[in-house]
């Protein structure tokens, strides 16, 4: 990493603390009291066993290292249980009217399975795949195994009995992506690390003078819709 | 039935809708304008920090069609089974007040005088041989000469930013030194260029090319428009493409035109009104007005009408002749009928050069409609005769704002993991250091590519849903792939440590997942032949004289432009003719 991207990592962590500091002091504690319960509160949608699935799932797609944290600390897992609460989720934003019938992949997505129907078959069926293959739920093996599980699903020659793996997979890749950079507001990106590791500045919308700085790097952290900033 | 009666009605209230309703409006007559979609306005939905929350706006749609309701199949050939385009990805019309005109980018073109005469034009130049089997080659049966003062009334409505070449015959800036004469500079100074547009001037400049500075219908500087509405000056925010505007700076039906009317005693807008038909007199000659469900009351009314004006989008417009009767449907085996002929889309490829990592390309920065543009492969301003196939591509930079999770779903290129180990760095050095551009061409039209009804699949108002059969044919991927050949040297000139080049390949498929483009055309077009055009060159339908079918529908092949500056010109051109001969007399303004 060169030197002004290192001189940012800097300047968002101190600015971070200066944030949090003004919220303990009383700016706005009950906002974030129940920005917290939301984000560390209990699922709603998915089993204990399925979150454990998600995490290690999520964090195979998006792992910790040295560029920054992975998706389960970023509460991946939890974003993606609220958005099986959103019409998105319950399928109302796809056309779901059958009948259903099986064609070439370029034409797209068949199946009469909304986001949240495809979770719950899917991580049954990754979970009875593993153990079959493996011997334990997904959760419990080993990280370089579970990589070698997702790869085999994206590769696309794993059939799950009521989809293919593939597209559990790519839904997976899909939602965990959105919950890594996605405003806090619906419960990933947490303290905004995703957007950190990009340098993009989140909901500051205002570039009238950085428009064409011959390429230095944008100064600024990022902030975000509810007002946060790091 | 609840009936209502009014001189003219129109549906979609976007850009086309917009159009129609303020000139009949100045014309003195009654307006209601139905739209299915939900009401919009900046005020509300569109003000900061909301309108831009990337999830809720571009990955979910917010303001998107919601194919739920209704949607098209989908097949790349007339022996497939065409499926129902469940997830919007490859195209995205919109829904609600503004229409697709209220999340559009802004890039504002006039049609190439070339592209206006195609077919006359490759005759002309090369011979009626050139045309290869099997490709609809039409004419609008409109010239730019014709169409130049309705360019330039619509520029001066969207406050389009952009650098003449010619005005009057001389040459009077920087503009692109293709762009045929104007009649007035545009209302606007260009908008600046972003830092990956500057490079991409200066290496095309230095490989030999014309670079120019796309005209936008974003604000530079602070306008107001012919009907005395205001825009704010783009702060180059990122939220264009797949957004509303909240600073007043993309021109949009919204803050452009709809505000001179909402206070009009004449003029009446009914959202969440789902057009199911237009009513036909019994020898199916006249429209007697429209049927549509409201969707509040879940109930059927009716609306009696002098003049029946169709401005949806493209292929809703087209579906509404289908479900109408209005026209004779295509039919692509014995090559008659006109309703669906020649639908065409564009052949967009993106490139991508990754710069040196002290080069930070901050692509988070950027305005939907600017950029740096060149024409040198574009329309016929290159010559054909060696290459052997039809169209062109113009080539840019358009950086339009690149969201983190957009970004995220490309990652970091071809090479790349896209998931995993190595996939977070990748990302980061494609999202800090590289830059992309877009080879954006044109589709020409085919005997087996076109709209019908679909066989099985219904909507949720139980009407036959569109079908669509298109795939991508050897003339465009041909296209495609000399033009993107062209960037090459753009690459090298750009100093890029790597780069990719996105091209159509042979035998490809039309893949309906992936995100191309919004500029579908065709399936109702203009021309001077009832054999093989839907509509006339005022845009009124040969079989019901009082029906007028305003949008991209009417271009008989994809050109390679953004369609809405020719749309918009094309909506007041018909305006111009309804107000001055047909009102006066309405009937046919073609006679046959």
């Amino acid at each position: 990493m060169s030197a002004p991207s290192s001189s940012r990592r800097r300047f968002v962590k101190n600015a971070a603390g200066t944030t949090a500091f003004l919220l303990l002091a009383g700016h706005d504690f009950p906002a974030r009291a129940r920005a917290a319960a939301q984000i560390d509160g209990k699922p709603v949608f998915f089993t204990p066993d399925e979150m454990r699935f998600l995490e290690a799932a999520c964090d195979c797609i998006f792992p910790h290292d040295d560029l920054g944290p992975g998706a389960t600390a970023l509460n991946v897992p939890g974003f993606i249980d609220r958005q099986m609460d959103t019409p998105y989720g319950r399928g109302e934003l796809w056309y779901m009217s059958g009948p259903f019938q099986d064609g070439p992949a370029n034409l797209g997505y068949q199946l009469p399975f909304a986001p949240r129907d495809l979770y719950r078959k899917g991580i049954g069926a990754a979970n009875h795949y593993a153990r079959t293959e493996r011997g334990r739920d997904f959760a419990d093996l080993h990280p370089e195994e579970q990589v070698e599980i997702l790869t085999a699903f994206e590769g696309g020659a794993v059939h799950f009995p009521e989809l293919n793996a593939r597209l559990f997979f790519e839904q997976l890749r899909r939602n965990t992506l959105e919950g890594v950079f996605s405003d806090p507001i619906h419960g990933g990106n947490r303290n905004m690390e995703g957007w950190i590791l990009l340098a993009f500045p989140g909901a500051r919308a205002d570039f009238m003078d950085w428009v064409n700085q011959e390429g230095a790097a944008y100064p600024f952290g990022p902030v975000s819709i509810s007002g946060q900033k790091a | 039935m609840t009936t209502k009666r009014t001189d003219v009605v129109i549906i979609g209230a976007g850009w086309a809708g917009a159009i129609l309703a303020k000139e009949m409006r100045e014309a003195g007559r009654s307006v209601v304008m139905l739209e299915r979609g939900p009401e919009r306005s900046t005020a509300t939905e569109g003000t900061y920090p909301g309108s831009i929350d990337e999830l809720r706006g571009a990955i979910r749609h917010r303001l998107f069609q919601n194919p739920a309701k209704t949607t098209v199949t989908i097949r790349n050939t007339v022996n497939q089974t065409a499926l129902p385009y469940r997830q919007l990805a490859a195209f995205l019309p919109g829904e609600g007040v503004g229409g697709a005109g209220l999340h559009w980018s802004g890039v504002h073109f006039r049609a190439a005088p070339d592209d206006l005469r195609l077919r006359s034009h490759v005759i002309d130049r090369y011979g009626a041989k050139f045309i290869p089997e099997g490709m609809n080659l039409q004419d609008y049966g409109v010239t730019y000469e014709e169409l130049e003062p309705f360019f330039d009334k619509a520029e001066k409505v969207f406050g389009t930013s952009g650098e003449a070449y010619k005005v009057n015959g001389q040459i009077v800036g920087n503009g692109n030194v293709f762009a045929p004469s104007r009649s007035d500079k545009f209302p606007l100074p260009a908008m600046q260029d972003v830092y990956t547009a500057s490079l991409f001037r200066k290496a095309a400049s230095d490989v030999g090319y014309h670079p120019y500075a796309l005209p936008a219908a974003n604000a530079s500087m602070q306008y107001t428009n012919t009907y005395g509405l205001q825009m704010g000056p783009c702060n180059f925010c990122g939220y264009c493409s797949g957004y509303d505007c909240y600073m007043y700076s993309k021109a949009s039906p919204n803050i452009n035109i709809l505000p001179a009317l909402r206070y009009d005693a004449d003029f009446t807008l009914i959202t969440d009104a789902h057009v199911l038909k237009v009513n036909l007199d019994s020898d199916r000659r006249k429209a007697t007005g429209v049927t549509y469900l409201d969707q509040r009351e879940n109930r059927e009314k009716t609306i009696e009408a002098d003049l029946v004006i169709l401005a949806a989008f493209q292929f809703h417009n087209v579906h509404l002749m289908l479900l109408s009767g209005i026209g004779k449907p295509y039919d692509p085996i014995s090559n008659t009928g006109v309703v669906g002929r020649n639908f065409v889309y564009q052949t967009i490829t993106t490139s991508r050069a990754w710069l040196p990592e002290k080069q930070f390309t901050n692509q988070f920065v950027g305005a939907g409609g600017a950029g740096v543009a060149l024409d040198d492969f574009n329309s016929d301003n290159f010559d054909h005769g060696p290459l052997g196939f039809i169209g062109g591509s113009p080539v840019w930079v358009n950086q339009a704002g690149v969201k983190p999770i957009a970004a995220a779903m490309n990652g970091g290129g071809k090479s790349a993991p896209r998931w995993g180990a190595g996939y977070k760095a990748g990302l980061v050095d494609t999202y800090r250091h590289s830059m992309a551009m877009d080879a954006h061409g044109s589709n020409m039209a085919y005997r087996d590519v076109y709209l019908d009804l679909d066989p099985t699949w219904r909507d949720s108002y139980g009407q036959p849903l569109l079908r669509m059969t298109f795939t991508w044919k050897e003339n465009d991927i041909r296209m495609n792939q000399y033009v993107v050949g062209k960037i090459e040297p753009i690459m090298k000139a750009l100093g890029a440590r790597r780069y990719e080049l996105g091209r159509l390949e042979h035998g490809e498929a039309f893949d309906t997942r992936r995100y191309q483009t919004t500029h579908l055309g065709g399936g109702a077009v203009m021309g001077t032949s009832p054999t093989d055009s839907a509509l006339n060159r005022y845009l009124q339908s040969w079989d019901v004289s009082n029906v007028f079918v305003i949008g991209s529908n009417a271009f008989p092949q994809g050109m390679g432009y953004n369609p809405t500056g020719t749309v918009a010109a094309l909506a007041y051109w018909a305006a111009h003719h309804i107000r001055t001969t047909y009102l006066a007399q309405p009937g046919p303004l073609v006679a046959l």
